[in-house]
């Protein structure tokens, strides 16, 4: 009965493997076929998770951007945070461009600060090097009062007339706190033409709304209390101070923009990755095929039991791959290819150590106990010896003096997540496979 | 059992050569390199159906507008842009550089787990020299690719390197821990004799493996896309050359080593090297 449920379960979760391993929109006949995708809610948890193929650049088409960061007019001390604003106001430009699965990320090898961006599936890729290069603008709009305001529309919608103060009439913003209530604010300090212009809006608009706007966004919308008139503002209002901080970054960055240059750029078109893809797919099934049946020639029934390991290795790897999710690129499949090889490598040493045994004169059944015992020691060692080298060569802590980001990241990726399934899928799955096939025909 | 250790002189000698050829071509024709590690722009585009390709120095959007415009007026068609790379000359250095960090540290780590797994340094040292045979092999190998086929060293090939690198261990290990079970099994007995012992078991184990591996890069060089394909190559020749120098390199040089160490160990005691069945007693304290 105990074995009965645990054939089911097998049987279930073989399906299930395959049910998230489908492809995606395969049509066949009137129906098109889906991996699965989970959306319900669980004891209040929305859980949400579709399992897709992700691929990279280089197999899906798009491009991939590598600015560098000019640091030479930024103190050391304020250099992290205008590197993060720089990135946050990267990655609402490229928001903007409305491509799935943007990657925006600054790396910092020696002196030099980068930011990558990648941009999958994008078409016009110029656009996207114009829109993400231009510095940050910086301005102040204030209500236009042609505009009447209609009753009951946000305040925001009327700040529509440019004021012509910019960004580059403001020195420096930084978190200051009230001395009487201790309160975090915002200061402004504006230059001369920036004090002048100041003072005028101010002066017109007692008691209404400015807005700071950054790249046509408001970020803050301050009613003005009294004429300024000494270039020296504080925004003041209801912020934490991390609030405070982030207004301030903000105001800075796009007054005093980290200035950036590109130096790299690769675009990969989408009929190229496709077609590389395809092919792929195609190579792949194919060697698949041969080496089952080389399996199968050679180790007759074994070989038969190891090629079902293998695929449910192949099952079990796709199905990590969508899960966590792995973005699959070319390097990223050789990786997955040696790992292949490597669960091979598994069963065919289990194997031959089982004919060993035998061999010797042992019972089969025994030989197969001794056979897997002997095996995992070579096993072990060998895999935790890759293991190593992918782990080292992912770089899990992004050091920067060891590879951060790419190909080289990409291939010890699915490497890891191969061998480690490999010691799951040899060592177990081919023993229970053999206990169930082979004693009762041995 | 066979004794393959009878004909180590041969093996040293196909190594020495390979190697040797690699090198030549290394110093006489060097390679070609792709822009990841020379800066440049390289357009990859298609006009009714064929392919070309184009490198030169870096081009900003504008000039690469006016090139591709260009080229449209030239062949009085409009042109599809499959691939289109503009790199700096500073980024690939700094890869390549990195990367090599990342192999020294995996070498390390190597050398640490192995040093461990197996007691002693011996098994770790002559893995890493085997690996570091069959670096030179496929280093030597796709310089002759890139002289008379036209491949260029790019990032993918250095991914084919590290691949290479880490199957050549793989592949060492599991004849390694054969040799390290005899000795524990049987204890007395020379370490040609384990070595040999070992060979024998394992080389049907380790051609097999490869074969697979080798029928999957077969079907990716057959089939596959023509951007992977010098990679593919070089891996081929990784498989090929991590597979032969677990027992050819690898093997041997563990032989001498274990001889070495066990004659110094001799010595410092006072007594004169002997050489027979006894020696292996060393290894299994």
């Amino acid at each position: 009965m105990f074995k009965f449920i645990k054939k089911i379960l097998l049987i279930i979760t073989i399906l299930l493997l395959v049910w998230i391993d489908l492809p995606e929109n395969f049509k066949i006949k009137n129906y098109t076929i889906n991996p699965l995708s989970l959306n319900f809610n669980l004891f209040g948890w929305q859980i949400k998770k579709e399992f897709k193929t992700h691929l990279g650049l280089d197999l899906k088409g798009g491009s991939h951007l590598v600015f560098q960061v000019d640091t030479s007019k930024v103190s050391l001390s304020d250099l992290q945070d205008a590197l993060n604003s720089a990135r946050d106001i990267i990655e609402k430009r490229v928001n903007f461009f409305g491509v799935s699965e943007p990657t925006v990320q600054t790396l910092k090898s020696g002196n030099n600060y980068r930011i990558n961006v990648d941009l999958p599936g994008i078409e016009n890729v110029n656009e996207a090097v114009v829109l993400i290069g231009k510095t940050a603008q910086l301005s102040f709009f204030e209500q236009n009062p042609q505009e009447k305001v209609a009753s009951g529309s946000s305040i925001y919608s009327t700040l529509t007339k440019n004021t012509g103060l910019t960004g580059k009439n403001i020195k420096k913003s930084q978190v200051v706190f009230d001395q009487q209530t201790g309160k975090p604010q915002v200061s402004l300090s504006f230059n001369k033409e920036g004090t002048d212009l100041f003072s005028q809006i101010t002066g017109r608009n007692i008691g209404k709304p400015v807005a700071i706007v950054i790249d046509n966004m408001i970020i803050s919308a301050p009613t003005v209390q009294q004429q300024i008139s000494e270039g020296n503002a504080v925004i003041t209002g209801n912020f934490t101070v991390d609030e405070a901080k982030k207004l301030a970054i903000a105001i800075n960055s796009g007054a005093l923009p980290l200035p950036i240059k590109l130096v790299e750029q690769k675009n990969i078109g989408p009929t190229l990755g496709a077609v590389e893809v395809k092919k792929s797919v195609i190579a792949g099934f194919f060697g698949l095929v041969m080496v089952l049946i080389f399996m199968i020639v050679y180790y007759g029934r074994l070989g038969f039991i190891a090629s079902m390991a293998l695929l449910i290795y192949g099952l079990i790897s796709m199905a990590v791959f969508r899960l966590i999710p792995v973005v699959l690129t070319l390097p990223g499949i050789a990786g997955f290819i040696l790992s292949i090889g490597m669960a091979v490598d598994s069963n065919i040493l289990i194997f031959e150590r089982i004919k060993e045994e035998q061999r010797k004169g042992k019972d089969f059944d025994i030989a197969v106990r001794l056979g897997f015992g002997r095996a995992i020691d070579a096993i072990k060692d060998a895999n935790i010896t890759t293991l190593t080298v992918a782990f080292i060569l992912f770089n899990p802590l992004n050091w920067e003096f060891l590879p951060q980001f790419g190909m080289v990241k990409g291939f010890a990726l699915t490497l890891a997540i191969g061998v480690a399934t490999s010691l799951f899928t040899g060592v177990v799955i081919t023993k229970k496979l053999i206990e169930v096939f082979y004693k009762k025909n041995g | 059992m066979v004794n393959f250790l009878k004909y180590q002189f041969l093996y040293f000698l196909i190594s020495f050569f390979v190697i040797g050829f690699g090198i030549f071509s290394i110093l006489k024709w060097g390679y070609r390199y792709s822009i990841d590690f020379t800066g440049g722009t390289t357009l990859e585009y298609q006009v009714k159906d064929k392919v070309y390709n184009l490198k030169t120095k870096p081009l900003n959007e504008v000039e690469q507008k006016n090139l591709i415009t260009s080229l449209e007026k030239k062949n009085k068609a409009k042109i599809t842009v499959l691939r289109l790379e503009t790199v700096g000359p500073v980024l690939g250095k700094e890869t390549i550089s990195k990367t090599v960090i990342a192999s020294v540290l995996a070498i390390v780590g190597i050398l640490i787990y192995m040093s461990f797994a197996f007691k002693g340094f011996n098994y770790a040292i002559s893995a890493i020299l085997a690996m570091i045979h069959d670096f030179f092999v496929v280093v030597g190998s796709y310089s002759l690719l890139s002289h008379f086929f036209g491949a260029e060293v790019d990032l993918m090939f250095v991914t084919a390197i590290l691949t290479t690198m880490s199957f050549s261990v793989h592949d060492t290990i599991v004849i390694f821990d054969k040799i390290r079970e005899y000795l524990k099994e049987e204890g007395k007995g020379s370490i040609e004799y384990f070595a040999n012992k070992a060979l024998t078991e394992t080389m049907a184990r380790s051609v097999n493996n490869s074969m697979t591996i080798v029928f999957m890069l077969l079907a990716l060089i057959l089939f596959g896309g023509s951007t992977i394909r010098f990679f593919i190559i070089t891996l081929l020749i990784g498989t090929i050359t991590g597979t032969y120098s677990s027992p050819f390199v690898a093997t041997p040089i563990l032989v001498w080593l274990t001889r070495l160490s066990f004659r110094a160990l001799r010595l410092r005691s006072g007594q004169a090297p002997r050489s027979g069945v006894e020696e292996s007693n060393y290894e299994n304290s």
